[in-house]
Formats: C-alpha cells, structure tokens, sequence
C-alpha cells in the first residue's frame, strides 16, 4: 500500500527522536483506536475494499431474504429453468439476472448462499486455529527454554509443507464434510498464528510491565493472558484477516477438485466445479459468476488486511 | 559538489570577514501541520554561532531544539515546514535553497551528530568504506588518500587503534566508538558548522567525559562552529561558550555560559537550575518547578511558561518580545530576575 | 561486607549474591563444537558475589555505569530474577525459601519502580486496573473498595483520582512515573527499590518525582534501593552509596564521606567526570579507555586497564573488599 498516504506525524527522515518529540508534547491526544479508524481510511482503495467486504458479509447473510429462491428447496427449483444465459426470465416469472445452473437453480441465489458457507468455513475455521495457535505461541514464548524449542520446531515442520498439501492430505484421510474441511483448514492453518504470537509475545514479554506484574506476586496465567496477550492482537488481527482469505480460497480448491464440501453443502468452489463442465459449451456463466464472486471476496479482505498491516504495524510507519 | 566549490566558500567566508558569524537565524518558525492541528514546534527562534563556538541549546523534550536543529539541515519533511524566517550559512539564506544546495552542504560544510550513531553510520558497509565515501562524495580525492585522512580523523577523536577500527563493522564496536566514528566522519570535511543532537544521552559518565573533551579542543583547533542540542545543562555548562535556553519553541534565554549558570533572568532558567539536586542542600526538598510541560497544541497566547512561572502577572498574556537588558543577555520575559543578576 | 553500624537489624540482606547468563549454544551451534569449531558458551558475571545490608528506613545509592549489574541486583532483590548463587532475606529469611502467606508478605514488602515510565505500564490497562488489580487479586481489598482504595493511591502520589479511567497513553512522563510509584505503593511495600527511576523524565520534572520519594519515604517510613547513574540526585537523597563496576562492589561508604574523598580510583574518575553546573570549562584529561566487556573482564581488579594507579598486583589478584574507615569499604589494592 502507498505509504505515502498515510499522513502520520514523522519528522526528518522519519526520524525517531522528533517524533518522540512531538509526541510528548501532547500532539497525539486522540485515542489509539480513533487514530487507527482515520490511518485506516485514509486510503481510498482500503475503504473500497472494506465497503465491498461488508456489502459481501450482509448479502451472505441476509441471503434468505434478498434471494428470490432458495436454491436448495427443491420444491423452488425447476429442472425447466436450467442452463438459461444471464436476464433470462425464469418459470416463476423472476429475472435470473446471472442465469442459471444445471439443475436449474438461480446463479445469483446460489453465489449468495455459497457465500454464506465460504465464509463460515473460513471465518470457524480461522478462529478455532487463532485459539490454538495463540495459546501454543503465548506458552512458547512464555516458557522459553525446551517448551519453546519443541513447540516451535513442530511449527517449522508443519510451515515446511504448503498449506494446501496439508489439507489435500487430511481430507482425504478424513473423507467429506464440513466439519472435516473445517479440521482440515484449522491444521493447515494454526502454525501461522503460533509464529505470530510468539514473535509479539517475545517483545512484549521483555517489558518492564511484565517484570512489574512479576514482582506484584500475580499469576503466571494472569501475566500471559491478561497481560501480555491483549499487546499481541494487532498482529494477530493482521494475519488472521489474510489467512481467513487463504482458508476461503484452500476451501474452493478443495471442493473444486472434489475432495472439499458435497454437493449437499455448495460453497463457491462446488459450484465453481459444478459449472465446469459447461464452459466448453459455451455455458461460461455457470462457473464464471461465481468464479468472480470468489475473487472480489478474497481481494478485498487481502486489501483490506494489507491496510490493517500497514497502519498497525510500527515499522511501517513513517 | 567538487574541490573548487569548496574552495569558492572558503573564499567567501574571507571575503565576508572572519567575524561574521558562520550561522545567523533571525525569526525562525517551523510548524508541523497535523489533523489535530498547527503545532507551533519552533516560534520565533533567533540565535547566532561564531567560528570556534560551542553554543549549549538547551531544553527539554517538546521544547523544539531538535526540530530548530533539523530545520537548520533542511531536514523537515511533512507535515513539517519552515513557515517563515531566515537561516544564514555564511551569507547564504538556506530557507530558500535548493534540495541540491542543501545535500551539497550537508555532511560537507554543515555536520550533523545524532544521538544513536546508527543514524549516520550503515549497519553493512565497513568503517573505511563508510569514510571514504563520505569524503569521495564531496571533494575529489583517490581512495588512498581518502583513506589516509579517514585514518588521520579517527586519531584525531582519539580512538585507539584506529587502522583496526577502520576494517570493522559498525556493529563490532561498543557504543562509545561507534558515537566517536560518527564524531570523526562529521568532521571529515572540515565542517564550518556541526549540529551536535545529544550525541552523549547514551553514553556512560566516563565515556560522556572523553567525548565532551575530545569534541571541545576539536572545535577549538579547527574553527568548526558547532551547537550543542542537550536536555542536560550540567553538559553544556562545561561545554559551551554560551547557551540558549528553549521552552515551548521559544528561545527564552540567551548568554554567555557563566552568567546564565550563575545569574540566571528568566524564571524557567531560575526554576530549572534551582531544581537540580548540587544546587539545593542534601536530603532536603528540592525547588521544584510545579506543572507539566506544556502541550503545543491550544498552547494559549502570550507567555508559555506562565502557568508554571512564580512571577506571572496579567502582563504575561501577551507574548514578551526578546530584549536585551543586559549587554549580551537576551531574554524573553515581563519580569526577568534583574535584582538578582544585578548582585 | 562488614555489616553496617545500625541497631536495627537489617531489613534486606543480599548475602554472596551473583547472577551469571549463559547464552547457550543452539543446535547449530552445538554440532560446529563438535566439528572442531572453538565455540564456547558464552557466560556473563552480570553480578559477582555482592555483599549488602539495608536497614528498615535506610537510603541507599546504587551507582555505576552499563554492565555493572546495578539493575540486575535491583531485579534480584524484587523478585523478579533468582540470584544463581548466594541469598537475599527479608527480615532475616531467605526469601527463595519462603512459601504461601509469608512469601506474598516479602513479595509485596519488596516493589520496583522502572526507570522507562512508557513500557513499564500496560498499555491495553485502564490506570484503575494498573493500580488496583493485585490489591484485588490478592485480596487486599475487596473489588468493591477498589474504585476508593485507587482514589486513595492516586492521591498519595500527586495525581487527580477523576483520571482513573484513562490509560496510560493519555498522561505525560511525569504523571506515568506517578502511576508506576502508585501501582508499588498499592500492596503497601516496605521497600522500594529504585531502577534509575528519573532517567527517563524531563529535568523540570525530575526534582517533582525526587520530592514525592522523599515525602512518601516520611510518610510510609519507606526504605529505598536507590539506583541511579547520575551522581547529583544519588548524593542528594542516599544516606549510604554503593559504587559497583563489572559485577562486583568497589567501594561503599556513608554519602558524605564517599562524596567528600572518593578511595577507590574509579569511584575519584566516576566522581570527578560527571558534569555538574558548577564546573565550567575544565581542561581535565578523563580516564581513557572503553568499559571492558562482562563476558570477559580483565583479571585481577577490573578496572586495572583504565587505572591511572595500577601496579603489577592489580592484574594478579583480585582485591578484596576492606574496611578503611568506620562504615567504609573499599577494594584497592593500594590500601594494602
């Protein structure tokens, strides 16, 4: 992201020292949280972005009430409508403005609740593996010692393998489901949150706040969660944002070579191989559309988390 | 930059006379123009340093000496901006010079030494070659007498050793070299004028000791001007020929080093000297000056240190103009301390 | 170290005290050893066999520069590290071996006030919670009474109790530092220990904070540790200083004495280089040479390499500490 949009108090060079200079004379009287909301919306490609995803999240979620059918009630699907090119007229006298699939259900209806699964895949997916991956990474850094040894050379390992293989490996081992993709996601994934906490745990654990915690006789516990963990969310807000768009888009993978959700739970990527077979026919809307879908989702939440590196990470800022 | 401009500015500042002062600012205002608002970091700042003249410029943090230091290089980057007023290098208006002017000037004829030495100094180039180049930018001159002379400057701050020094990495010396090895690269060129940003906060007591004295005959035998930008007036008090005192982006005092130690006007410099510990008797309460620094930002009109200053009266809400009362003193207040200065 | 001439029986006691870091080899590291490579573990004597008793109300200075384990002792006796050899009691118990009520007494009775007001606060912390949570947690007070019990705090310390709900960014460095002496006072200490607790704050405001230690030790009849590196504020407010280089303890004496005729020649060097305002313009040559490095001091006495007196015994032997004076020890060799 263009660091010169971001207008933050710096002197010469971004030099350090003046800026501590101004900061103590009071210039930086607005809350952490106000100064973050106006950093952030300072570029206009990240608030683009962030409109897109809410407008995203809300149709997902309001999709019963703005679709004109439910795609999965078979008493609201017509065989009659099927393969009908975009602005088609359906049986039931609504326009399917993005045409219709094989077995004919309304593309439009059925992006929006693949949406609705695509994201919830990725979004339980990425808090069960922050959960993880943020208790093991605030032990290692805790602890130190073997414990951090240990933990951090299974994180190594497990970073050594692409996210996808992994994930190809254990549902195929584990079989179908979404409970299964969800494991499987949670396991390709918590290593990169591990490394995370642990690297902000280290800095923040060498603090004089901690030792002075330390010396009041509080609990370990207390220390590492009531203490250290609440310094080492910013990161972790980062790279959860952009992993939930790697775990949305290893789901579709999965699901587009088969091995994903069934047929019973269409995410994008379901629908995506569902249409495949009619692009050389010329039926390109089937799997385009929410091909396209797919692609806003996951570049806006990758944009919208590069911002959130960008304004919350400190070495950034000049 | 090439050796005959070098030359062409020596000769200017003969033709200009030896007395004029290397650095003039008159009426400097540098304001930093952020969302919440102007913060006036430098108001009205006017002060003159002389060739082989140590001048403390004194002040604690959000005083703006920092900032009047990096306007003096051309350093101020937005928000920031010289909004006004005159900073005469030799003659020169460097307000109103060019990028290229300035960067030909800096680390050749102005020096700046910081007080993390890893600001000058890159982490992954050699000493030597660091030196070199910093010579090699400026004047021509082949690598083996630039070297010669990188050597020679590395002596001169007295560093051990120093053909050892010069094939390390910044990283492989301890803090008190590394600050010197930026000291001697200031020097390199033969700076008219150093800005020197307590170069010696992170030092140790003994370290700080070997680095005030090298740095103060250094001036004294090569002419360099140099200011001495220190919270700490115990520095500057055996350091400087004379000191300015800077509260809230205003000089408020300015003189010889003995008369303000000693004979403080203004009742900022009265209250801060009062408060340091040798100056009050042991274990007892100190003088201390009430109040917190104040914030730039809805700084109110007239005297900045009015809220905290024992002699505020209703005077005190238009602003003091700098007068000088006594020869060589300025100062900037409505009640200065005359009846103690007078004894 | 002889003990110190008090009737009252010394309230913290560090006896024999060291603390060594290793910095171990990693896998790397460990498997270039065994290829040959001269790889040792790296070993620092941050503090080398202290000896020190502080009597109930004392002040006493702690001075040196970097590397002489100053803070490090500091810590040891907060509780925050454990000593690798030797003891520290409370009241004349070695506080490693206590356990349940009486190791929260000497944890509490012991608190450390940092030197950097901005990262020894929580910056996701509310000032309320900073100072109140472990009188709370530990049940010095209800959670019901902490709203009042922080008003109460706050006040002792100089500060507006209606602040309360702010965090820590929204106050200068002054205020911090009152809040970080305000979080110690909280469990009610006996002792204070002191980590160059004014460094960090501007000059205006450091004769504020020194004054709120002096009024606080009258108040609550407060014993410090006071560690400092500048001299002035050590020698205005220490009954008794303690001059440390490279780990071990050079010279310690009564204030007045130590400031009036410095034994040791590192504590007269330390004395005579510290800037101070009535010192204008000296032409003085100051002791040469870098602080050595602790992972390998010089033998013998430490400071022999920079030591204008130095004589063929200061690198053989180790000079032992040695009463010179009634109250008054130092370790030279030339007081043989």
């Amino acid at each position: 992201m263009s660091s010169e949009a971001t207008s933050n108090i710096t002197g010469a060079d971004g030099d350090p020292q003046i800026a501590a200079e101004l900061a103590e004379t009071g210039l930086i009287v607005e809350t952490p949280f106000k100064r973050f909301v106006s950093e952030f919306l300072e570029s206009r490609v990240a608030m683009g972005a962030l409109l897109t995803l809410a407008a995203i999240v809300l149709a997902a979620i309001l999709a019963p009430f703005i679709t004109p059918q439910n795609p999965y009630d078979l008493g609201q699907v017509d065989i009659m409508d099927g393969r009908l090119p975009p602005g088609s007229e359906a049986f039931a006298e609504y326009t399917m403005w993005l045409g219709s699939d094989g077995a004919g259900r309304d593309l439009f209806s059925a992006i929006l609740y693949g949406l609705r699964i695509s994201l919830a895949v990725g979004v339980t997916s990425g808090l069960i593996a922050i959960a993880i991956g943020m208790s093991v990474g605030l032990l290692a850094a805790y602890v130190g010692g073997r414990v951090e040894a240990f933990i951090m050379r299974i994180v190594d390992l497990q970073l050594s393998f692409p996210a996808a293989l992994v994930a190809l490996m254990l549902v195929a081992l584990l079989g179908k489901g979404i409970d299964k993709i969800i494991l499987a996601l949670v396991v390709a994934q918590w290593a990169y949150y591990a490394r995370t906490v642990r690297g902000s745990a280290l800095v923040e654990r060498s603090k004089e706040y901690v030792e002075a915690a330390a010396s009041l006789g509080l609990s370990h516990a207390r220390i590492m969660f009531r203490h250290i963990l609440p310094n080492c969310l910013a990161p972790l807000i980062v790279v959860g944002t952009i992993q939930t768009a790697h775990a949305i888009a290893l789901e579709a993978t999965l699901s587009f070579l088969g091995v994903g959700l069934p047929q019973t739970e269409p995410s994008l990527g379901v629908l995506i191989a569902n249409g495949f077979e009619y692009m050389l026919s010329g039926k390109y809307w089937i799997s385009v559309f929410p091909g396209v879908a797919l692609l806003i989702t996951i570049v806006s939440i990758n944009l919208v988390g590069d911002q959130l590196r960008d304004v919350l990470n400190p070495r950034l800022k000049r | 930059m090439t050796a005959v401009d070098g030359t062409m500015e020596k000769l200017e500042g003969q033709l200009n006379g030896e007395d004029a002062p290397t650095l003039v600012v008159e009426n400097l205002k540098t304001h930093f123009f952020t969302r919440i608002g102007a913060v006036k970091a430098v108001d009205d700042v006017s002060f003159s340093v002389q060739a082989g003249e140590i001048l403390g410029l004194a002040g604690e943090s959000g005083s703006g000496k920092s900032i009047t230091g990096f306007s003096i290089l051309g350093l101020i980057d937005p928000p920031g901006r010289v909004v006004s007023g005159a900073i005469r290098f030799k003659g020169e208006d460097l307000v109103t010079a060019s990028p290229e002017r300035l960067r030909g000037l800096r680390g050749n004829r102005i020096a700046m030494i910081f007080q993390d030495p890893m600001m000058t100094l890159n982490p992954v180039l050699r000493v030597d070659t660091q030196m070199i180049e910093a010579i090699q930018a400026h004047r021509k001159m082949d690598r083996k007498a630039a070297r010669q002379r990188a050597y020679d400057a590395l002596e001169m701050v007295g560093i051990p050793s120093p053909g050892e020094r010069l094939n390390a990495y910044p990283h492989q010396l301890s803090g008190g070299m590394r600050q010197r090895v930026a000291i001697a690269i200031a020097f390199l060129n033969e700076p008219d004028l150093i800005i020197a940003d307590e170069p010696t906060t992170a030092l140790d007591v003994t370290i700080q000791a070997q680095i005030l004295h090298e740095a103060q005959a250094l001036c004294k035998r090569t002419g360099t001007a140099m200011i001495w930008i220190t919270h700490d007036l115990a520095v500057v008090a055996g350091l400087a020929d004379r000191i300015a005192v800077m509260y809230a982006g205003r000089i408020v005092e300015t003189g010889e080093t003995d008369d303000v130690i000693d004979r403080p006007l203004h009742p900022y410099s009265v209250g801060l000297l009062g408060s340091v510990p040798s100056a009050n008797k042991r274990g007892e309460r100190l003088n201390q000056i009430p109040g917190m620094t104040p914030n730039l930002i809805g700084l109110p009109p007239g005297c900045a240190f009015k809220a905290r200053c024992p002699r505020a009266s209703e005077l005190c809400n238009t602003t003091p103009d700098v007068s000088e009362l006594i020869p060589g003193r300025k100062i900037r207040c409505h009640h200065p301390h005359l009846e103690e200065a007078a004894q | 170290m002889t003990d110190h001439a008090t009737s009252a029986a010394p309230l913290i006691e560090i006896k024999g005290v060291s603390k060594r870091f290793v910095k171990r080899l990693d896998f790397a590291g460990k498997l270039a050893r065994r290829l040959g490579a001269g790889l040792e573990e790296e070993t620092v004597h941050a503090v080398d066999g202290v000896d020190l008793s502080i009597a109930q109300g004392e002040v006493v200075g702690l001075v040196g520069e970097s590397g002489c384990g100053k803070s490090t002792l500091g810590r040891m006796v907060a509780g925050i590290m454990p000593p690798s050899d030797g003891a520290i009691l409370y009241k004349g118990r070695d506080i490693a071996s206590l356990s349940g009520d009486d190791k929260l007494e000497a944890t509490f009775a012991v608190q450390m006030i940092f030197q950097d007001p901005f990262s020894s606060l929580n910056p996701r912390m509310r000032v309320e919670d900073i100072i109140g949570e472990a009188p709370v947690v530990h049940g010095l007070v209800s959670s019901r009474n902490k709203s009042d019990y922080v008003d109460e705090v706050l006040t002792k310390v100089g500060l507006d109790p209606e602040l309360k709900r702010r965090y820590p960014h929204q106050f200068s460095g002054g205020q911090r530092q009152r809040i970080g002496i305000a979080r110690a006072l909280a469990v009610k200490p006996k002792f204070l220990v002191c980590d160059e607790a004014i460094a960090a704050l501007d000059v205006s405001i450091q004769a504020q904070v020194i004054n709120l230690f002096m009024d606080l030790r009258e108040e609550f009849d407060l014993t410090y540790l006071f560690i400092s590196h500048d001299l002035s504020v050590v020698e205005h407010i220490s009954e008794r200083v303690v001059i440390m280089y490279l780990g071990r303890v050079v010279e310690a004496a009564q204030a007045d004495a130590l400031f009036a005729a410095p034994n040791h020649p590192y504590a007269q060097a330390l004395l005579s280089e510290v800037p101070r305002l009535d010192q204008r313009k000296r032409d003085f040559q100051p002791i040469k040479g870098e602080i050595p490095s602790p992972l390998d001091p010089p033998p013998g006495c430490h400071f022999h390499p920079r030591c204008p007196q130095a004589f063929e015994a200061c690198s053989a032997a180790r000079p032992l500490l040695k009463t010179i004076a009634p109250d008054r020890i130092s370790a030279c060799h030339l007081n043989d």
